[in-house]
């Protein structure tokens, strides 16, 4: 089972990035539920999903204990960290988090400029994306042309496939893996 | 004239309402009406709780019981089902009024194409005459004993106030305290059906009914009551009147 | 047919619409509102009617003339909208209507919460209306669980031509898992001979109404009528899931989201060697006294856990009714937090000290 949370600031799409690890686990015919929590706030508040991913029977959509957190904020680093089961990825966007911020060193984790990179591929709703493309370059349980492939497939199936998703994609992929 | 009992009238069941009650001629003049344009095999009447649901013995039509003031709504949806058919609502003036409102407002914001007959004697009935928001000010009822006082009780509601600047098909107000007014109430019926057959919209009448037991008068003296009193408080008339654009 | 991913409330809706639906009648409340939403663009796909009605009340007696006149047809709320929706439902069962009811459940009296909870178990279960009534409850754990109940409710609605109400919750409803939605059929107003139209000259005139009046001396007839109705879904209607319970020395009692958390519990506690088992309720009323008989037959059971998302354990009384006394029955609930199965397990591991 693999536990998969997803966290940042509404408008972010992480709950988009959730998503796209949802079809591909469903395309691969594993049970899969895609749970979604907010803040307080209506509107740039915190967005969250919970991905969880298995062989087995159904279980609790709730993930206590996350294999992988894609972070997207500060915030979503200081709320779910802790949860990280120890060995576990962190992915953070290093664009918007102090670079002196200490991390627990139990866990792997892995700095992606997402906003920087996006700004330069001249794609600034990329960021989630390239958080993706992170996901897939850092964490052994993923293969990166098979998320690369089940993303194509997930926003094929939509009808809106953005043609600048898989340079985004790789970049992400890309920065992980330079840190491995 | 020649008086004849109009065949959808159920003279085979009791009707348990009181000497002098209006509610047994509206049911005829809704009878009358119905069969003067020839769609007895197209009507559904949805019923109140209360002195009205008597109407469901009275008529041969097929009918639905609704809850306390919600005859409208359900009227609405009964509808929904049976497009093709003409959906009478028959609550009283407490249960329009009162408790079912917003159900009244709503189906005239929504144009609902139904047609809601209102029986209006400004009280509850069937409870023992209770104040209704259609009690004329000073009205003496069971729970205005010394008469109705708008300080205290809030003011009279007039429906053809409160709904005249909807978009609804029919709004008018009719009373069955004599012939005349009785004939010129199942014109409106008939006008609203037909309106209702032309897909327009919701109607409503607003019919003043007698209500002797309950205004503790006798049966001519609740007639004259109407004239003298209840009509000049709730003036009869047609209040909204949409030409069928559809 | 391919598997989707849907939300919860959405695949619900869509299932309606599958088993024959053509009208809803509702009023926007969190965390049920996608069906509304949902409905009121699909509804006019496949020509159906869905109205945004004035509040809640409007919309469960709008939905029961809709009833009357023989359409498949749904209304749904959550937590204090389903408060509004009692009297409709007393009327529902008093005139022998069929017709579906969602609450997707919440946490709380009063405005209580908008997150996710099981604030409604006795209303659900008891009746929340005037007069003696029992409805069909059924209470799926998943999206593709409520595909599937919400489908059928409507065979089962008019099986009884009773009312029967599903009782979902916020984690579902606002969840996304994949689905197998099921084909689109189509009902027909005129299927029933009570479903009413207008009459015709010479028949006789029908009325949909306080049922007993039906009868020559109907008053006298009705509670047998009535209690042969209930019997009969008590003895075929009663449906469960049962998780390890076979050797099980604590088997928790758990339905909707809860019940998952429960089987993550299992799956922990038999690693450490704890004999931990599930009995999920499908159908909350009829209760499954089926499955208790047979869970009390085997001899094994310690003690049960009852584990829900509320304060006081509502399920616990059907429980302890099932079970007669004679097994011990704790509550385990949260309130303000999700439901977490490390939590649960260490619970279950106090319990075996006590049992």
């Amino acid at each position: 089972m693999i536990e998969i949370i997803c966290s940042g600031i509404g408008g972010q799409g992480v709950l988009v990035a959730g998503m796209v690890l949802a079809d591909i686990a469903m395309e691969d015919g594993k049970n899969v539920s895609w749970y979604p929590s907010y803040g307080f706030e209506m509107r740039g508040g915190a967005a969250n999903c919970e991905v969880k991913i298995g062989d087995e029977d159904l279980q609790s959509p709730y993930c206590y204990e996350p294999d992988i957190l894609l972070t997207m904020s500060e915030s979503a680093i200081d709320t779910f960290e802790e949860r990280l089961k120890p060995g576990g990825v962190l992915l953070v966007n290093s664009s918007l988090v102090s670079p002196d911020r200490k991390y627990r060193d139990d866990i792997k984790v892995i700095k992606v400029p997402a906003t920087d990179i996006a700004n330069e591929l001249n794609n600034h709703r990329g960021t989630n994306i390239i958080m993706l493309g992170a996901l897939a370059g850092a964490s052994d349980i993923y293969d990166v042309d098979h998320v690369r492939a089940g993303m194509n497939h997930y926003f094929d199936k939509k009808g809106k496939n953005n043609p600048k998703n898989v340079a985004a994609f790789d970049a992400g992929a890309q920065a992980a893996i330079e840190q491995l | 004239m020649n008086f004849k009992i109009p065949k959808d009238i159920d003279m085979t069941q009791q009707a348990s309402w009181c000497p002098g009650c209006g509610h047994g001629i509206i049911c005829r003049v809704i009878t009358e009406a119905v069969q003067e344009l020839g769609v007895s095999n197209k009507i559904l009447t949805v019923d109140d709780v209360a002195c009205g649901q008597f109407g469901q013995f009275a008529m041969k039509y097929n009918t639905v019981m609704s809850a306390h003031g919600r005859t409208i709504v359900t009227a609405a949806g009964l509808k929904h089902a049976r497009p093709d058919c003409l959906v009478i609502a028959r609550p009283g003036d407490g249960s329009a009024y009162s408790i079912g409102i917003e159900s009244t407002l709503y189906s005239a914001i929504r144009n609902d194409n139904i047609l809601a007959i209102v029986i209006n004697n400004s009280v509850f009935g069937m409870t023992g005459g209770q104040m209704s928001p259609a009690s004329l000010p000073g009205m003496k009822t069971a729970t205005s004993p010394f008469g109705r006082d708008e300080k205290k009780n809030g003011s009279m509601l007039d429906i053809t106030k409160i709904l005249a600047n909807t978009d609804m098909a029919y709004l008018a107000r009719g009373a069955v305290n004599t012939p005349a007014n009785t004939e010129k109430t199942k014109k409106m019926i008939k006008k609203a059906l037909q309106k209702n057959m032309n897909g327009e919209g919701f109607c409503l009448i607003d019919v003043l009914s007698m209500c002797p037991t309950n205004w503790k008068l006798s049966e001519i003296d609740a007639c004259e009551y109407i004239k003298t009193t209840q009509s000049k408080y709730l003036p009869l008339g047609e209040f909204i009147d949409k030409g069928g654009d559809k | 047919m391919a598997k989707v991913l849907m939300k919860g409330n959405e695949a619900l809706a869509e299932s309606c619409l599958r088993a024959g639906c053509r009208f809803f009648s509702g009023y926007p409340i969190t965390p049920q509102t996608e069906i509304l939403e949902y409905l009121c663009w699909r509804m006019d796909e496949v020509g159906g009617d869905c109205v945004q009605t004035e509040s809640e009340l409007a919309g469960v007696n709008m939905l029961l003339g809709a009833a009357a006149g023989g359409m498949r047809a749904l209304t749904t709320t959550a937590g204090p909208g389903f408060s509004l929706k009692q009297e409709g439902i007393s009327y529902l069962c008093g005139s022998d209507l069929p017709a579906v009811i969602v609450d997707v459940q919440r946490i709380g009296c009063a405005l209580g919460d908008i997150f996710m909870g099981q604030g409604d178990y006795w209303q659900l279960t008891r009746g929340g209306g005037h007069g003696d009534y029992r409805t069909i409850v059924l209470a799926p754990e998943s999206v593709q669980e409520s595909v599937d109940l919400a489908y059928g409710a409507f065979d089962l609605a008019e099986k009884y031509r009773h009312p029967v109400l599903i009782a979902t919750d916020a984690t579902i409803g606002q969840m996304i898992e994949p689905v197998e939605l099921p084909p689109m059929i189509e009902h027909d107003v005129d299927t029933y001979d009570w479903a009413l139209k207008p009459r015709e000259e010479g028949e006789p005139q029908r009325a949909i109404w306080n049922r007993y009046w039906d009868w020559e001396d109907g008053g006298r007839k009705y509670p047998a009528y009535c209690l042969e109705k209930y019997n009969k879904m008590e003895a075929e209607e009663q449906r469960w899931e049962c998780v390890q319970t076979e050797d099980a020395e604590i088997v928790m009692v758990a339905y909707g989201t809860s019940a998952r958390v429960a089987k993550s519990a299992i799956a922990i506690a038999r690693k450490e060697g704890i004999k931990l088992g599930l009995l999920r309720p499908i159908t909350l009323w009829p209760f499954p006294q089926k499955a208790f008989d047979e869970l009390e037959a085997g001899g094994k059971v310690k003690a049960i856990l009852d584990v829900e998302r509320n304060i006081l354990g509502q399920m616990k009384d059907d429980i302890v009714l099932a079970t007669g006394n004679r097994i011990p029955v704790e509550f385990y609930g949260e309130y303000w937090d999700n439901m977490n199965e490390f939590k649960i397990v260490e619970y279950v591991k106090e319990m075996l000290g006590r049992y």
